[in-house]
Order: C-alpha cells, then structure tokens, then sequence
C-alpha cells in the first residue's frame, strides 16, 4: 500500500501481435499504461478500451514500421524506442512481438528495466525467430503452446484465446 | 456479405485471384469487399469485387462484424477477431514455397487451430467457392472467444507485473 503504480509498457506491431496484446489488457489495470504500436489507427481502440473498462486513459505512442530487412527503418525504430524508453521510464515491458517488441526487450534489458515476451499463438510448431532472439532476455518468457515449453524456456501460462 | 483480408502486410495473389474468379461467376462481388494488402508492381488487382490495399483497424472490425462469412489468410489477427465477433472464418494458410510467407507458420496454424468451432481451413484455393457457399447456406455460425486472454495467463502476468 502507499507505493506508486507500477508503469508497465505493452509494446507490439499492429495486426496480428497487437490483437494478442490488446488481450491481456487486465493484467495492468489499475497501473499507469504506456501502449506503443505501429499504426496511429490503433489509438481510437486503446481510448475505447480503457473507457470500457473504466481505467484511466494510457498514453499512446506510435513508432515507425520495419521488417527485419528494412536497416535503415530499423535503425529509426530502435531510436523512437529507445526516446519513448528513456522518457517515460516503465517499471516493465510487455511484448507480443514483432520487430518493435524485440527492440523494445532488449533496450529495456539494457536498462534494467524487467521485461516479458510472449511469443505469438501463430507460433505453434516452433518459436519464431524474434522469439529466440528476445526470449532469452526476457524476465519472463512465455509461449502459447504447451508443447513448446522446455526447461530452459520459455515457460507455458495459457494463451490469449 | 462476405470479408476477405490478407493482413496488414504482404499481398496474398493466390486468395484474391481465386476470390476474383468466383466473383465474376457470381454475384457474390456486389456485396463483398476484399482488403488485398499493399500492392506492388505485379500485385494482382480484383475486377468483381470492390477492394482496397490496407483499411484502418476501426473498418477492419466494422466489417467482420457487418459479414456473414471471413476468407482470410491464415492470420491470427483475422482469426481472433472472427471469433471475437462470432463469424465464421475460411483460412487458406500462405505457402513459403510459394513466395507467400517467410515460413510455413500458417500451415502449423491451421494444423492446431484449424479445429476450433467456426474455423474452415482451405487448403486448395480451388474449394473455396464450396466451402463457402457451404457456410452460408447451412447458416453455421463462427467461434466463440471471450473478451480477453485465458485467466491464469492474466493472472501470471499481473503477478509478475506487481511482484519487482
């Protein structure tokens, strides 16, 4: 009791990751919330979302979209995260992916910031690349599937459906 | 009547062209509408059925809520929101082989979700017309997903979030 809320950032690409993360909302209600995507479309749903489940309203911010061929877009990507990341300071990041969330983890690694990567439900053979390459810097890795969970990581909690 | 969507990123020639062909044989195109993702130089552009590169997120949802049946890649965007909304959904997964996809994860997508309740994987683009016409006059009705994630992820979540 009397402690600051916790500020989580709950970072993913629009389409098929962000629809995943918008899912877990409830796992930080009542925190401050920072969401950031690649579609400025996107916020009208965050503003809806919050109003529905009477939260207050998150911040909202926007990077620019890449794929992991686009270097130069990369390169502004991991920039505009890193300034949202030193700006706004989050206890923790959560990510379902894709290329913003695995910059997103490792530069809050970096900064000791605690971290979790949920590796997609569209993943149900093996971990996608992002997934390897986040995952084994992420406080808390998660899978989806059952049958991916190893000793090693990641670890099996349910999925978002 | 019916929503097709190949996701927010690459086109997908082998679903739109085969929706395209059906639509030119039916009338089915009048009140359909397909979103066939950012086109280049060689994309294949529908001629009987209205369409448009990318739709904002708020569209997307208004228009797998307004349709009777999804024909969709085998995304989990397009997926959970078909669900989301109750409407039935046809996936036909990408092919890496085919140039469509990075990898096959579509494939393993339609293996281990293409059961559920309101899912109809098409493997061949070929069925699509009979798989369709199938939902629709059986009327069936899509999947059911409540409105967020499976309680002991949240909760794992929330534990992890209030624990440092």
């Amino acid at each position: 009791m009397g402690q600051k809320r916790k500020h989580v950032m709950a970072v993913a690409s629009a389409g098929g990751h962000w629809v995943q993360l918008s899912r877990l909302a409830p796992a930080w209600a009542g925190c401050e919330v920072t969401y950031v995507t690649t579609d400025p479309g996107l916020e009208a749903e965050v503003r809806e979302a919050a109003e529905a489940a009477g939260e207050p309203q998150p911040r909202f911010r926007t990077v620019i979209e890449a794929n992991r061929w686009q270097k130069l877009r990369l390169l502004r990507m991991v920039l505009q995260l890193a300034a949202i990341l030193v700006w706004h300071r989050p206890d923790v990041v959560v990510t379902t992916g894709a290329a913003p969330g695995v910059i997103a983890l490792r530069l809050a690694a970096l900064m000791r910031t605690r971290t979790v990567w949920i590796d997609s439900i569209a993943n149900a053979e093996k971990l996608s690349l992002s997934g390897r390459l986040a995952g084994n810097h992420a406080d808390l890795w998660l899978t989806q599937w059952e049958h991916l969970a190893a000793p090693e990581g990641p670890d099996f909690r349910g999925s978002v459906v | 009547m019916i929503f097709v969507t190949v996701g927010t990123q690459l086109p997908f020639d082998r679903l739109i062209r085969a929706v395209d062909k059906w639509c030119a044989q039916s009338d089915l195109g009048g009140e359909s509408f397909a979103q066939i993702g950012r086109a280049e130089a060689g994309t294949y552009r529908p001629e009987h059925i209205s369409w448009a590169e990318t739709i904002r997120p708020a569209e997307f949802q208004e228009r797998v809520q307004a349709a009777r049946v999804i024909v969709s890649h085998a995304g989990m965007g397009s997926i959970i929101t078909a669900m989301r909304f109750g409407k039935p959904i046809v996936i036909v997964p990408r092919r890496a082989a085919l140039g469509e996809h990075r990898n096959d994860h579509q494939l393993a997508t339609v293996k281990w979700l293409g059961n559920r309740p309101g899912i109809y994987p098409v493997l061949d683009e070929a069925e699509l017309p009979a798989q369709v016409q199938q939902i629709l006059e059986s009327g069936a009705a899509g999947g059911a997903v409540p409105a967020f994630a499976e309680d002991r992820l949240i909760e794992t979540l929330r534990g992890f979030i209030h624990e440092g």
